[in-house]
């Protein structure tokens, strides 16, 4: 009853679109597969049954590479990557967590892989300050708490800092601090066992300490 | 002014953790994977097996040297006086020096 009092308060030109709507009547809109669906079609040989598995996931896994790669080529090149392995293993999925579930642990692994590749990199990140970190640091030095103001400067900070780190100790910082996972979470999402994701954890903080000593001004410390 | 390393690195972690990364996709990315898998060669079923093949030559090789070695060896089945050949040698002489002394 209430239902229809509504549509009598609305104008008579809307009154069909809302009678629709609010009777669950908008069946003439298609209604799209869900990935379950999507998955079954692509193994059954239909690959362009793909593309909108991909469009859907690409924002997340783009997201999750830009924590690990920095120039844009890299990050394309890691999300699609990502995308081939999902394709070829897409056998593997049993389908008892979500798709998503099992895509981002395809993606964190890629990620890694990715900064195992790139290790080299991670000795030219040792360089001076700019003048905006600098600026940064002896805001934080004279008011700890009123450093919040400039950002940029801080995450500027973090990553020179996470690209010192070791592959494994950066991926750990990121899921952990970071992203808040919890070590269970970072477990399943890495393959590694509770206990390495706590003792790769405790090392991690510990780099982290001394590069951050490092990085931090003499007149500081 | 000094800083305090632990507070600081609180400071620099919160930082990072207020801005989540970036979400934005290239224009018709997706297309460019799609092109990707479509460009890649059907699977090839012969060339998966012969690789397979090859990838087990190594741990195969490996199990026939090391069984070699020891087979070679003081403990290996080389002067072993218990060997099976040996035993089966004096079960067939014996039935001949048996009736060989029957007669």
């Amino acid at each position: 009853m209430q239902a229809l009092g509504a549509i009598e308060a609305i104008a008579p030109s809307r009154w069909l679109s809302a009678f629709v709507s609010e009777f669950g009547l908008a069946a003439s809109r298609p209604v799209e597969p869900d990935d379950q669906q999507l998955i079954a079609a692509v193994r059954r040989g239909d690959t362009s049954a793909f593309e909108p598995i991909v469009r859907k996931y690409q924002p997340r896994i783009f997201a999750t590479a830009r924590r690990y790669a920095r120039r844009e080529s890299e990050v394309e090149d890691i999300v699609q990557e990502v995308f081939l392995k999902a394709f070829q293993k897409l056998d593997s999925f049993r389908g008892d967590a979500p798709f998503e579930h099992w895509l981002m642990r395809l993606a964190v692994r890629t990620c890694y892989d990715f900064l195992r590749q790139h290790q080299r990199n991670r000795e030219t990140a040792v360089a001076d300050l700019t003048d905006d970190e600098e600026a940064w640091m002896e805001r934080f030095a004279t008011e700890p708490a009123g450093a919040e103001t400039d950002a940029d400067a801080a995450r500027a900070l973090v990553q020179r800092l996470l690209e010192r780190l070791s592959p494994a100790s950066r991926l750990v910082i990121t899921l952990l601090e970071i992203e808040e996972k919890s070590v269970k979470e970072i477990a399943a999402l890495t393959g590694w066992s509770v206990t390495a994701v706590k003792v790769r954890a405790f090392r991690a903080r510990a780099e982290m300490r001394k590069f951050l000593r490092q990085m931090t001004p003499d007149k500081y410390l | 002014m000094r800083i305090n390393l632990s507070q600081l690195e609180r400071a620099l972690l919160s930082a990072a953790k207020r801005v989540p990364p970036d979400e934005r996709v290239p224009y018709a990315f997706e297309q460019r994977v799609m092109a990707r898998l479509r460009e890649r060669p059907a699977a090839d079923s012969w060339a998966e097996w012969a690789a397979a093949l090859w990838r087990a030559a190594v741990p195969c090789l490996g199990v026939a040297v090391a069984l070699g070695v020891w087979a070679m060896g003081p403990g290996g089945l080389r002067g072993n006086e218990f060997s099976p050949d040996s035993d089966l040698e004096t079960a067939l002489y014996s039935v001949v020096d048996t009736t060989t002394e029957s007669w």
